[in-house]
């Protein structure tokens, strides 16, 4: 025990070890009412390291070559020891990614953490958000199959519809005039790079949630609050040390999720053609276009807002722009809520009542996103866009004149 | 709130079961645990499919594990071509010809059940009927003007399909057999019901053994949850 002490005594001269330990984990006091949706940042974080460390096995086995990928992912299908897990860990991880982490993002919406002083931290959260869905569209292509392949190339005309510059931007992408070999390559080089940026953005989005504190159900600055608890007298009073409190309670939320993973990975690892989609299971043919093309389900809601804005002049532009908005919302939440409370929980029925649209419209709109377009299925996307976008933008307004309930000065159970 | 999520939830459920659309699909009720099921539908296989179509990520020696073959049993009745037991299925027709020949190469069935689901291939290998204007003489209600021929009519016999109108459109009602095959209609089923066995089996050799291996898993999981739910709670006591 005293050689240890030593140790870190020896480390701690030259490296700030135990107070870098205190900090963030043992004396990071964590507001003492957090609920189930606060299990989602630590399940985002191992999700995170889940990705870059099947994926860096996968890649070990994995071909980049457009003649060569999709047999190089049966062939860990196949002949890999455990490549099959392996596979199913990464592609279930990939759609577990995004579950979590809409989950982080609307316990962030119901309870108000994008207010002062967290605006920053919520900010590089959606770029977290960007990151990790340009790196899962990059990862998409990689098995080469047919919804790889066409997935991939409807997305990125997206970009061919920016007037002037879209055709040259779209084979900037691309590295050629269709997607091809090349496309492969590159995308597979950056879906190798990006996790690590990612990680690198997590790290800055701790650092800035440890600056600011921790949010809670209840909405309230713990950090204003009275003082002094059992560990400390400057401590804030409604505070309990993140270790050992919550490091042992999210390893209950670990274990459950891990629960649901692998129901998932053992049982079923196609989550009936949305976490894998069957027609992956055909080889890219660029001559060949599928009869319905639809990305993977978690980029639903946007590409469901994209096919309503009609093209105007021939150009499918304001669609583009409209995708890109919907996403650009989420920066803007922090100005946007007038509210004079953070949390829903004492929130008026305005507020409960929008909220309430907007998860219904963003799952409407993920599920229209899934379907070959009719006009019916049209007309009702361009009313769930429109409900979209008036959640955010008319925020201003109803945020302020809704009725709130007094906040109390503690949290609460 | 949670109401009106859980309510959205069930109204959209059916809306998802809807998106298969077109010809209705009879239900292949396979079992992948049977392994003289497996062996039957794998002798077909090689019999009637692997000549034109290759399954080029699935080994012979794989194959006779799984099916619980010896390799000597799988080289004698199984291999025609290839002559190494750790080779994988494939054929000798080239692409090039065979895009020639039938229109279109005859695809690659390693993985056709993931892409297509055991009822998509239990439904079409039944569902060939005779039609004089097409190439091989018959045409596929669930694919239709598919480029192969019915390679199977010998043991099914050949059969007719009767359309009614319904909205100016062509609807599917019934099959008419014609002359009879060397296989009654149950046993032709039955033999479909084999090689939709096999190739669902081909399209994931690991699938009986991964969900068998997912039942610890999760008990071990499950057990791990109580532990740390117990741990939690022991922390907590003194948190009020």
């Amino acid at each position: 025990m005293s050689a240890m002490k030593n140790m870190v005594a020896w480390i701690d001269d030259r490296f700030p070890l135990t107070k870098v330990w205190n900090e963030h984990l043992a004396q990071y006091y964590a507001p003492k009412n957090f609920n189930f949706w606060y299990f989602m940042g630590s399940l985002a974080m191992l999700v995170l390291v889940n990705q870059i460390l099947t994926g860096v096995w996968l890649a070990m086995m994995y071909k980049p070559d457009a003649t060569l990928a999709f047999g190089s992912v049966e062939y860990i299908m196949r002949d890999v020891d455990w490549g099959w897990l392996i596979r199913y860990m990464h592609s279930t991880g990939a759609s577990a990614f995004f579950i979590v982490i809409y989950l982080h993002m609307f316990r962030g919406l119901i309870y108000g953490s994008y207010r002062k002083p967290r605006e920053l931290l919520w900010l590089i959260g959606v770029v977290i958000y960007v990151v990790m869905m340009a790196t899962a569209f990059m990862g998409y292509l990689l098995p080469w199959g047919q919804m790889s392949y066409w997935g991939a190339q409807v997305i990125i005309n997206l970009f061919s519809a920016v007037p002037v510059v879209g055709e040259e931007l779209g084979v900037w992408i691309r590295g050629d005039y269709v997607i091809s070999d090349v496309t492969l390559n590159r995308f597979f080089a950056l879906h190798f790079l990006l996790p690590f940026l990612l990680a690198a953005i997590v790290f800055i989005h701790i650092v800035a949630l440890h600056k600011v504190g921790s949010n809670n159900p209840d909405g309230i600055e713990i950090k204003k609050g009275p003082k002094g608890n059992r560990w400390s007298d400057t401590a804030p009073a409604d505070g309990i040390p993140f270790h050992p409190y919550y490091s042992v309670k999210d390893i209950v939320g670990v274990a459950g999720f891990l629960f649901l993973f692998a129901a998932v990975i053992f049982y079923w690892p196609e989550m009936g053609g949305y976490f894998l989609e069957h027609p992956n299971f055909e080889p890219a043919n660029p001559l060949k276009t599928p009869e319905h093309i639809a990305p993977v389900w978690y980029f639903t809601p946007f590409y469901a807002i994209l096919r309503a804005v009609p093209s105007m002049a021939g150009s499918a532009f304001p669609g583009v722009i409209a995708m890109f908005a919907s996403i650009i919302m989420f920066f803007l939440l922090p100005w946007l809520d007038r509210s004079p409370v953070k949390s829903i929980r004492y929130k008026g029925p305005i507020f409960k009542a929008w909220i309430a649209i907007f998860v219904v419209v963003f799952l409407v709109l993920g599920w229209l996103g899934t379907q070959p377009a009719t006009p019916g299925k049209t007309l009702l996307a361009q009313i769930c866009t429109a409900l979209y976008f008036a959640f955010f933008l008319l925020m201003p307004i109803y945020s302020k004149m809704d009725k709130t309930k007094p906040v109390p000065e503690r949290v609460t159970k | 709130m949670k109401k009106l999520i859980v309510a959205f939830l069930l109204a959209a459920t059916p809306l998802l079961g809807l998106a298969s659309g077109g010809v209705h699909l009879d239900d292949a009720d396979i079992d992948l645990t049977d392994q003289a099921s497996l062996q039957r539908g794998a002798r077909l296989f090689v019999n009637y499919c692997l000549s034109c179509h290759s399954a080029k990520y699935q080994r012979f020696n794989r194959t006779a594990r799984d099916l619980g073959l010896t390799d000597q049993e799988v080289k004698e009745n199984l291999m025609f071509v290839a002559d190494k037991i750790g080779d994988t299925m494939t054929i000798a027709m080239p692409p090039a010809d065979a895009g020639e020949w039938f229109g279109t190469a005859p695809p690659d069935l390693s993985v056709i059940a993931r892409a297509r689901g055991s009822d998509w291939l239990y439904t079409y290998l039944r569902s060939f009927y005779l039609d004089d204007s097409r190439p091989f003489g018959v045409n596929n209600v669930v694919f239709k003007d598919v480029g192969m021929p019915n390679v199977l009519w010998k043991l099914q016999g050949l059969q007719k399909a009767v359309f009614t109108e319904h909205e100016g459109q062509q609807v599917f009602e019934k099959f008419e057999q014609v002359s009879p095959g060397s296989m009654s209609p149950e046993e032709f089923d039955g033999a479909m019901r084999d090689l939709t066995a096999f190739l669902t089996y081909v399209g994931e050799p690991i699938q009986v053994e991964r969900r068998a291996m997912g039942k610890w898993v999760l008990l071990f999981i499950a057990i791990f949850f109580v532990l740390a739910y117990l741990l939690k709670k022991e922390y907590w006591k003194d948190v009020h």
